[in-house]
């Protein structure tokens, strides 16, 4: 009887396999009744003479499918290669009613599909603020410059073929746009974790430190306590940026993403990669930076990019991005296959160094258990956690909270909104969390 | 040790705050600026005025070129929310004495304007030169940019219709700002030095202390808010936007996306031209409507090579004042298509 059950077991397959397209689609819709008919009627044939099932097998493995029995294609069939053509679900997609321009919207990263750290350079979220352009790199110059000549010695211009002669870094860094999560501050407003937190990102970037230009200059770093990027775009976007970043080695002038050139959308062929400070700082298309000795207050850091405080002041300057996690899968918008064991899996990250530590609650908050952490562990880099969930078929509400290296621990919605409101925007880093119903729906919910 | 490598080394320690990068000199590598490179590009002006251009506008003459170069996306009045939120309004001739606007505090404030936020009128002078009109960035001279800036302060009440803007008086007018006392630095968020080194901010001391418990943290789970029902299905086809195999599918909350009818080569060709960033195909945007455009000119016989010029080359007062911008990346074959695909009824 044992050997039997054993047999029986190496011929069962995994329960979504127990289903026809149709079926899977009665799940994705919240029906799972004949999910537990389905068991029975695997139980049943199981308990079946040995001689029948041998003909009931799976049919993937009983007969071998085209690719098995056939020639495939040839090296550079597809000189830069694509996605699988059963891969056309996780795309980056704006969200409806968020912006009316194309040109000053976003587009959010598919958080909810992706493994691992690194974010596909084609799936990388986008924000543009006067729509974005391919700039032809034999054209492109980048500047150095003082907003006084008693700055900086030796203002300078460099080409690409010049800059790429120069010593480089490479390194993994997130980035985050300061509204991502910014819908959520006063309510839930959007169902998947696309559009809750799909405006980060993490690249391995490559290019030279701005101090070393700066150095090459001649800049006064006594006086020159300030630099203002700017953007090679229509919108020529401008950012203050501390020069104690700089000079950490921190900051640099990324013209490489991911093993290629930086995409147009990323900033093709140059941009600034500030790393644990949001988005609007990184900027594209980066043609010029002046070193200074005052902030600039330009338009995306004084009517843009600024927090609304409950004593209707807002905060200016708030650049770095606190810790921040959110688990991916399973998600807000997604349907669990049916009860059982699950890797609940998710994303931490902290504008102030490494992920120390991420808990994980499947009670709303009540109790947490310790989240492994994939490493290595990168400064300002994405970290991956994974823990274990063995689903009951019970409601149950799903939450991640980041500690980071510094001891700052991600505060619940509640702990939040006591100190900052909820008319903030920017700087959302509130713990997430996705209520499971019996039906296996999840969605987004916010625990105080 | 060489100094290369010790170059090196310090690259290998960069990211350390201690680290000073040793460096001499990239032989071969960059070339001084020139001054007028350096005039074409260094248009920053600060909130010390420090770069700001001379020269000056009054009122009317920059209520002309509001009209004609920013009302279409502003609204005449800069109060439209159509394309981009409002520029002026929802604040108050108190507001000019505090500083404050205070709406922003009692929450009065349907939606916060530009001059409900903007400090520093610096700030806009700096945008308008550096960024607009929407569709043809920097192209305003100094002169127009004051006009522009006098319109929007006399829109909201700062200075009397007969008002000259200009860079002598421009730092009298920030006095005036309506939320010029408005902005606070006193967070953790600026990673550079804090106020009391000369820089910003209070050092890093993050403002929100939540603490890590691990058992019996509470005795209730608290919901403040779920997904609203329309919000569900608002995003399309959730099943579409999930893998249909691994451990989850997405829901099912709408048309599958491969029922929806696939968009046509012309709309994929004026997307990636850069058309649809101004026009609707049934709704005006910047300019009008596709469904406008064949409305006018479908029975024309020589519209065809009048208009895919006029997308290549540009041109003005067919449709109001705001001009078309010339569009030569389109080749010339690819604007006849265009054209002939809003004639026939852009779909």
């Amino acid at each position: 009887m044992g050997n039997l059950l054993e047999q029986a077991g190496r011929l069962r397959p995994a329960p979504e396999n127990f289903l026809s397209d149709e079926q899977v689609k009665a799940v994705a819709s919240g029906r799972r009744d004949f999910l537990r008919k389905s068991f029975l009627a695997a139980s049943a044939a199981m308990a079946a003479p040995l001689a029948a099932r041998a003909a009931d097998g799976d049919s993937n493995i009983l007969s071998n499918p085209a690719w098995t029995t056939s020639l495939g294609q040839p090296v550079a069939a597809r000189p830069y290669g694509t996605p699988s053509q059963f891969e056309s679900q996780l795309l980056r997609r704006e969200s409806p009613g968020l912006a009316r321009v194309g040109g000053a919207s976003v587009s959010f990263c598919p958080l909810q599909g992706l493994f691992g750290i690194i974010t596909p350079s084609g799936l990388h979220f986008e924000r543009h603020h006067q729509g974005w352009v391919d700039v032809d790199p034999s054209k492109h110059r980048f500047m150095v410059n003082g907003s006084d000549d008693s700055l900086i010695k030796r203002p300078k211009v460099y080409t690409l073929d010049e800059l790429m002669r120069m010593p480089s870094v490479s390194r993994i860094h997130f980035i985050e746009c300061g509204a991502n999560s910014g819908v959520e501050w006063a309510n839930v407003a959007v169902p998947t974790v696309q559009y809750t937190h799909g405006m980060v990102s993490c690249s391995e970037f490559t290019g030279v430190p701005l101090k070393l230009l700066l150095d090459d200059c001649g800049v006064d770093y006594k006086k020159a306590r300030y630099v203002l990027a700017e953007g090679a775009d229509g919108s020529s976007m401008t950012r203050t940026i501390p020069m104690e970043m700089v000079e950490s080695g921190e900051v640099f002038v990324a013209y490489g993403q991911n093993g290629e050139m930086l995409r147009p959308e990323n900033g093709y062929p140059l941009r600034l990669v500030v790393p644990g400070v949001q988005g609007v700082s990184w900027v594209k298309w980066l043609r010029r930076i002046e070193v200074g000795d005052k902030p600039y207050a330009t338009k995306d850091e004084a009517v843009h990019y600024i927090d609304l405080m409950p004593d209707g002041q807002h905060r200016q300057y708030t650049s770095i991005h606190e810790a921040k996690s959110v688990i991916t899968s399973p998600s807000g918008g997604q349907t669990l296959l049916d009860k059982g064991y699950y890797n609940i899996s998710g994303i931490a990250w902290s504008g102030r160094g490494k992920i120390r530590q991420v808990d994980v609650s499947v009670d709303g908050g009540i109790n947490w258990q310790t989240a492994r952490l994939e490493g290595p562990i990168q400064n300002k880099a994405l970290t991956r956690f994974n823990a274990a969930w063995v689903w009951d078929g019970k409601p149950a509400i799903l939450q991640s909270r980041a500690i980071d290296e510094t001891g700052y621990v991600q505060p619940s919605y509640g702990q939040l909104r006591a100190v900052r409101g909820s008319k903030s925007i920017y700087h959302n880093n509130a713990i997430q969390s996705w209520k499971v119903v019996e039906s296996g729906e999840i969605s987004n919910v916010q625990v105080l | 040790m060489s100094r290369f490598s010790r170059f090196i080394l310090s690259l290998a320690f960069a990211g350390a705050a201690t680290s000073a990068v040793a460096f001499e000199n990239f032989k071969g590598i960059g070339r001084p600026a020139t001054p007028a490179e350096i005039k074409a590009w260094d248009i920053d002006v600060r909130p010390d005025f420090k770069g700001l251009p001379k020269g000056s506008g009054s009122v009317s003459q920059g209520e002309v070129i509001f009209e004609e170069k920013c009302a279409s996306c502003h609204g005449t009045f800069g109060e439209s929310n159509e394309v981009f939120t409002p520029l002026v309004g929802g604040t108050t001739k108190d507001d000019i004495k505090t500083g404050h606007v205070r709406a922003l505090a009692t929450g009065d404030l349907p939606q916060r304007t530009t001059f409900t936020k903007v400090a520093t009128i610096s700030t806009i002078f700096d945008y308008i030169q550096r960024a607009m009109p929407w569709t043809a960035p920097k192209s305003l001279k100094p002169d127009e940019i004051y006009g522009i800036l006098a319109y929007l302060l006399n829109l909201s009440e700062i200075v009397p219709s007969d008002f000259v803007l200009s860079d002598k008086n421009i730092a009298d007018i920030q006095k005036m700002m309506p939320n010029r006392n408005g902005m606070t630095t006193n967070h953790g968020m600026w990673p550079g030095a804090p106020a009391s080194k000369g820089g910003i901010g209070n050092g890093g001391k993050p403002d929100v202390q939540a603490k890590a418990c691990m058992k019996n943290c509470k005795t209730e789970v608290r919901i403040g808010s779920i997904l609203p029902d329309y919000a569900r299905n608002a995003h399309g086809n959730l099943e579409d936007q999930n893998r249909n195999f691994g451990p989850v599918r997405g829901v099912k909350t709408g048309e599958s996306l491969a029922a929806a009818p696939k968009n046509s080569a012309e709309l994929e060709l004026a997307t990636i031209s850069g058309c649809m960033a101004c026009h609707g195909i049934n709704n005006k945007i910047v300019g009008p409507g596709y469904n406008e455009v064949q409305l006018r000119y479908k029975d024309q016989t020589d519209a065809e090579d009048r208009l895919s010029r006029k997308v290549r080359e540009g041109g003005q007062g067919a449709w109001g004042s705001i001009p078309m911008p010339a569009n030569e990346h389109v080749k010339e074959a690819d604007a006849k298509t265009l054209v002939r695909w809003i004639l026939s009824g852009a779909k």
